[in-house]
């Protein structure tokens, strides 16, 4: 009894450093992607979400990953950005907690369907009129604060992300921060995928982040889409 | 509808183009009754304007009646007779409710170009180009304008257009200018550039307590209009060297404040190729950058610069050093025209304001090709042209 809980305590104590050093890092936010470079952002979303357990498939992935890359495969594509909103955090994590809402300001989205308080399933618009699709679990969700999220296992795209609200300073509202994570499968669909966020997904992310603070803050996302001019 | 359509420099054309329609909530469909061409549109006019496409619907100050609203505007109803700011706000952001429009965080839907060169998004403005928001411009028929329920400013009906137009852009751009130097009872204050828009920071300094204003600039007539409207001392350029002059009018001091209201060539967009052709351009085309550095010279010790010219990307050789030494202090923006039209617009019913003295011309909207020439080329007499549609 002694020893076993003596070994339990030895093996628990650098996981939960671990994990502390990935809370640190996804509840400060700074160079988040810098600090998941060994590992994938799910695993460690796993890892923060579940514990010491899930670890181990996370630094599995990480083997997997380099698998990958040592045969040539696409990298994954990291994306983080933030945006200050001016409202509060009870009110954008309300909205965006409901999953459904995404599409009306994340355009590389076509719909989520949100299946029970843990699986939704999300289809997204690939290039050349094409879907892809995946169900995807939250993995960790503080009221206000923070939700993650990950596509289950045998998804069209291996995909990944949280999203984090902390006030800003002053009256300023709250800061909205962003990390999404893309796998690209192998194969015919891989070219279809590597482009879900376009040439330049950072730009992309930003363009839907800013969307989604217009939608929160006048009620409308300003657009020039339909409006008259002079070309043929 | 007819509207104003730019083709490529110096090429503007009146087309037939589709009529606006409400795209959003909180936008109103507007009837144009009158619409200035502003000196910065003068930029766009001669292709020094990045990001502006052809086909584009351009100009920014206007004023007419409210023909449709969207069901987001409650307090405006058709048949309301409305002045429009010229920078587009949301009135929700955390720079709008700080009475700062002009750097609105949701009023431009292609934010990213902008983002990337200047760091952050500013405010759209109508029919200024794709990076301020590719929203359609004002020398049309008829003109979407988004955000509605805000900044927009009723007037009433018993004066004419001239007197109330230039709330939209020209006299909040002047009067801003004034603001921005902090003018203390005894101070000279000196104006670069004699349109519209120095005209109203002329004006509005003296409004401000300045003691003695002096206009900057090369057209007699302008410097005529200067003398007479703006009761300010006036220096043409083109005769006399205008940093000694400013000296010899100052005592020796310089000028407490200095205000570039020259309406400068937006400096191209950031990509450095694009920089080093205009760059060319600007140097053949106008001196502007160098009423930047007359004005940086020219300042008394610890005075003010107040720029309210547009700029829009690099300007080359500015003497920092004497900016330093002298320790000015550097104050400019697009103006946050919702800040202050609803007090200008009390000033001119109140009689302490007569803008319609910059119109020199009066046309039918599809003489628009003609009056932006004789504006350019300074013909006829040419400071302010207002299109009717
Ligand atoms: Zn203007
Ligand atoms: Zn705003």
């Amino acid at each position: 009894m002694t020893s076993t809980s003596g070994d339990k305590s030895s093996t628990n104590q650098p996981e939960a450093s671990e994990v502390e050093r990935w809370a640190s890092l996804i509840g400060g936010g700074a160079m988040v992607l810098m600090g998941l470079r060994q590992g994938s952002l799910r695993g460690a979303l796993t890892a923060l979400a579940g514990g010491g357990l899930v670890y181990q498939g996370a630094t599995k992935q990480s083997t997997i990953q380099k698998a990958q890359e040592a045969i040539g495969l696409n990298q994954p594509i990291k994306v983080e950005k933030t945006v200050t909103i001016n409202k509060s955090a009870e009110e954008l994590y309300r909205f965006w907690h409901d999953f459904e809402n995404l599409p009306t300001f994340m355009k590389h989205l076509k719909s989520v369907k949100v299946y029970d308080e843990k699986r939704s399933h999300w289809i997204a618009n690939a290039p050349l009129d094409n879907t892809v699709e995946w169900d995807a679990d939250i993995l960790e969700d503080r009221e206000n604060e923070f939700i993650s999220w990950a596509s289950v296992e045998g998804a069209d795209v291996d995909n990944s992300g949280f999203v984090r609200f902390k006030k800003a300073p002053g009256d300023r509202g709250t800061e909205v921060k962003v990390v999404l994570e893309y796998n690209p499968p192998g194969g015919a669909l891989a070219a279809t995928v590597a482009k879900l966020f376009g040439e330049e997904p950072e730009q992309q992310i930003g363009d839907e982040l800013r969307r989604f603070k217009m939608l929160m803050e006048a009620g409308e996302i300003a657009t020039t889409e339909g409006q008259p001019s002079g070309r043929k | 509808m007819k509207a104003v359509c730019w083709n490529g420099a110096n090429d503007v054309r009146v087309q037939s183009v589709p009529d606006p329609t409400i795209l959003n909530p909180r936008d109103a469909i507007i009837k144009i009754t009158s619409t200035a061409i502003c000196g910065s549109d003068l930029h766009i006019y001669g292709g020094y304007i990045p990001t502006v496409q052809q086909g584009d619907i351009i100009g920014h100050e206007f004023m007419g009646e409210v023909v449709e609203v969207g069901k987001g505007v409650n307090n405006l109803k058709i048949g309301d007779r409305v002045v429009v700011p010229s920078t587009i706000g949301c009135g929700n952001c955390n720079y709008c409710q700080r009475d700062m429009w002009s750097l609105c965080d949701n009023s431009n839907p292609k934010g990213w170009i902008q983002e990337k060169l200047f760091g952050n998004i500013t405010s759209a403005i109508y029919g200024y180009s794709h990076m301020l928001g590719g929203y359609a411009g004002a020398q049309a028929e008829y003109i979407r304008v988004p955000f509605a329920d805000v900044g927009v400013v009723k007037v009433p009906p018993d004066l004419p257009d001239e007197m109330l137009l230039f709330i939209s852009d020209a006299i909040p751009t002047g009067y801003m200018g004034a603001e921005l130097c902090d003018i203390q009872p005894g101070d000279t204050v000196a104006v670069w550039g004699c349109g519209a828009v120095g005209q109203f920071a002329m004006i509005s300094a003296y409004m401000m307590g300045a003691e003695k204003v002096i206009g900057i600039d090369r057209f007699p007539e302008r410097l005529e209009m200067a003398k007479k409207f703006a009761k300010a001392e006036v220096i043409n350029y083109e005769e006399v060297n205008a940093g000694e002059a400013l000296k010899e009018m100052t005592g020796g001091r310089g000028p407490d404040a200095c205000i570039d209201a020259v309406g400068l060539e937006a400096h191209g967009v950031g990509l450095e190729d694009f920089y080093d052709q205009t760059k060319q351009k600007l140097r053949l085309e106008t001196d502007r950058p160098h009423v930047l550095r007359e004005m940086m010279v020219a300042c008394r010790k610890g005075g003010t610069l107040s720029i309210m010219g547009v700029y829009g990307g690099f300007v080359d050789k500015i003497p920092l050093g004497a900016a330093f030494n002298k320790g000015l202090t550097f104050r400019m923006g697009q103006m946050h025209g919702q800040k202050y039209m609803h007090s200008l617009l009390q000033m001119i019913l109140d009689g302490k304001l007569d803008p319609s003295f910059v119109v020199t011309h009066q046309l039918p909207l599809e003489q628009a090709p003609h009056a932006y020439h004789i504006f350019q080329q300074k013909k006829d007499n040419c400071i302010k042209v207002v299109l009717k549609p």
